[in-house]
């Protein structure tokens, strides 16, 4: 594990602050009062236990969700309500749970798509696809290729996604993520339903996301291990309210984190 | 020649890129634009021209439409036929006010204005997905068929109602009307619909249809990567649209010289849908292969009897005829749902590696 002085360093401001939102689906408080900060260059993990918000507080942060209550500043700029697409033009990019991969499409044209916000070349010339739009696809390509030798997927470059396993499902949208040159990513349990390998290899490559090109990640995960061994800093959800933030392993430590997970402690030692 | 990839390097994206990657394909696709443009003129008779090939290409440019919209983008659509009809009316309308302008140019300018009706029925896609779109668009269908048939203006006050094709000449030589050959106008099909089908294979390849097929595949992820849903399905609706206006207006005055409004009613939707789903949704070549099964097969098999001189009932015939290509279609559709362009693919993949398995 990291020596946290010696990131503290490189830590910057908020790039990202969550103000006392409030999100309820009719009766159902999904997130009461949330408030915490994801600060530039950091690596945060969101927990809880199952159904405590924190898919929610990612969809309010992306802007699948307009929060009832509260506002979001994100690079400085407050706002309370934003359509996916502004998030995206801002800078956030985002994987899913559950995939959502375009899965007709191969690999390749995957993460090909998640630069469409950075290919400008008009109609006219995508008629003809020479000249500038040839050289547009080529200069991305070259961006996109970087990306896939990253994550150590070339063989399946051209395979569809569909008919990929799992493990490397999870690694292509990764990918399509990085494509976007994202400020903040938002990784929704990455390593669901990976074997231990797995887990390590997509360890890996999130630590060296967030190294290599300075990503800020926020990321949902339930592994623990994993939790403790990436993150900066951890935010506990528990029935749609923050329980505790604080260091890894502060929050180990934490009586109500523990309550959260275990239930009352009856004689446990924490 | 071997139909094999081995030894044929790529040292740029570019060429990898390329719609036909392996020389064998560009080999054959040179062959078959040969056979198309000199062996067919040089050969073909009045019946193969007008009866087969152009109609045959007039459909294709039609499924390619649908297929940009339904195929590509995702959105079903039962107003091909009303969208061809937009083409083949806004040709007449621009042909009688500008009679001097060359008329091939008011073919594809026609396409603009089913384009532009496209994207008035395509607006309701942004919120109604799959079968409910489908509703919508037949609305479009049934609301531009009753224009067709109620608004005289737009078919020039004919008594008949009907569509009736001008002479029109390109430098001398009679294209549309009755004395038009059917080589000629073979022809101005055949260079239209390789034009635009190279246009729609670069749309699909670039930029514009990636972001197509990602509204298809997910469009909760595509708006998060940047991709403005709105946007993308009207462009689809647009080009779709156009499509199908330039083959509605081929239709009327490069082939049947005359038609009424019952052209573009919602059979006509049906059969093209027929052909995308059985050529292959989300293919181009299968656009092809769909239009070819439908309509051609048809005649062949309608020409099979006569050519081998069996005494069978001209009805007979055609009710065979029906038989055996419901059955194909089903036989077609059992061996592989994902169309015939998909069978075509799996035979190029075995070919790759043949004689080993994989």
């Amino acid at each position: 594990m990291r020596a946290p002085s010696s990131r503290e360093v490189r830590l910057g401001e908020a790039l990202l602050a969550v103000e006392n939102v409030s999100l309820a689906f009719g009766g159902v408080r999904a997130l009461t009062d949330v408030s915490f900060d994801i600060r530039k260059g950091e690596i945060r993990a969101i927990i809880g236990p199952n159904g405590a918000g924190k898919t929610s507080m990612l969809n309010v942060i992306n802007g699948f969700y307009p929060p009832n209550t509260g506002r979001i500043t994100f690079k400085g700029e407050a706002r309370t309500t934003m359509r996916p697409y502004a998030a995206a033009l801002g800078g956030i990019a985002r994987t899913f749970q559950n995939l959502a991969l375009f899965r007709g499409m191969t690999t390749l044209d995957n993460i090909m798509a998640g630069r469409a916000l950075k290919m400008h070349r008009g109609f006219f010339w995508q008629l003809i696809r020479h000249g500038p739009a040839l050289r547009e696809e080529v200069e991305h390509r070259r961006r996109v290729e970087e990306i896939i030798d990253f994550l150590e997927i070339a063989a399946i470059r051209k395979v569809q996604v569909g008919r990929l396993p799992y493990g490397l499902q999870k690694r292509v949208e990764l990918g399509r993520a990085l494509a976007m040159e994202p400020d903040l990513l938002l990784l929704d349990e990455p390593m669901a339903g990976m074997n231990l390998e797995e887990k390590e290899d997509m360890s890996r490559f999130i630590l060296d996301v967030n190294q290599q090109y300075g990503t800020t990640i926020a990321l949902i995960e339930h592994d623990m291990g994993v939790v403790m061994d990436l993150s900066d800093r951890v935010v506990v959800l528990d029935y749609g309210r923050k329980i505790a933030d604080a260091t890894p392993d502060e929050v180990k430590c934490d009586k109500n984190v523990i309550r959260a997970y275990l239930g009352e402690p009856h004689g446990i030692s924490a | 020649m071997l139909y094999r990839e081995v030894g044929q390097y790529k040292t740029s994206y570019a060429a990898d890129m390329a719609i036909f990657p392996i020389l064998q394909d560009r080999i054959g696709l040179a062959a078959i634009l040969l056979i198309a443009f000199v062996v067919i003129p040089l050969v073909g008779h009045d019946f193969l021209l007008n009866t087969v090939m152009i109609p045959f290409l007039i459909f294709t440019l039609a499924a390619i439409g649908l297929n940009l919209l339904t195929g590509y983008t995702g959105l079903l659509s039962l107003g091909t036929g009303g969208f061809m009809g937009v083409g083949a009316y806004a040709c007449l309308k621009l042909t009688t006010i500008f009679p001097h302008v060359n008329i091939v140019i008011w073919v594809l300018a026609s396409g603009l204005f089913s384009a532009a009706v496209g994207v008035l029925f395509g607006l309701p896609s942004l919120r109604i997905k799959g079968f409910y779109l489908a509703v919508a668009t037949l609305a479009a269908q049934f609301f531009l068929e009753w224009c067709f048939i109620r608004i005289p203006w737009l078919y020039n006050y004919s008594v008949s109602g009907a569509i009736e094709v001008p002479l029109r000449t390109l430098m001398g030589i009679p294209v549309t009307g009755p004395t038009a050959t059917s080589l000629t106008r073979y022809l101005i099909v055949l260079s239209i619909v390789v034009v635009m089908t190279w246009v729609a294979s670069n749309l699909v390849h670039g930029r514009i249809g990636r972001t197509w097929m990602a509204v298809r595949d997910m469009d909760l992820a595509a708006e998060l990567v940047g991709i403005r849903l709105l946007r993308a399905k009207l462009l689809a609706f647009a080009v779709s649209s156009f499509y199908c206006g330039v083959a509605g207006a081929m239709m009327v005055f490069l082939w049947y010289g005359g038609a009424e409004a019952e052209v573009f009613a919602i059979d006509q939707s049906f059969l093209v849908l027929f052909m995308v789903i059985i050529g292959g949704l989300g293919t181009l070549t299968g656009s092809f292969f769909g239009a070819a099964l439908i309509y051609i097969l048809p005649i062949v098999l309608r020409e099979i009897p006569a050519a081998l001189g069996l005494p069978v009932h001209p009805s007979t015939v055609e009710q065979l005829t029906f038989v055996i290509v419901g059955v194909l279609i089903i036989v077609f559709l059992a061996l592989e749902p994902n169309g015939l362009a998909r069978l075509w693919q799996i035979g190029k993949q075995k070919l790759r590696v043949w004689p080993f398995p994989y």
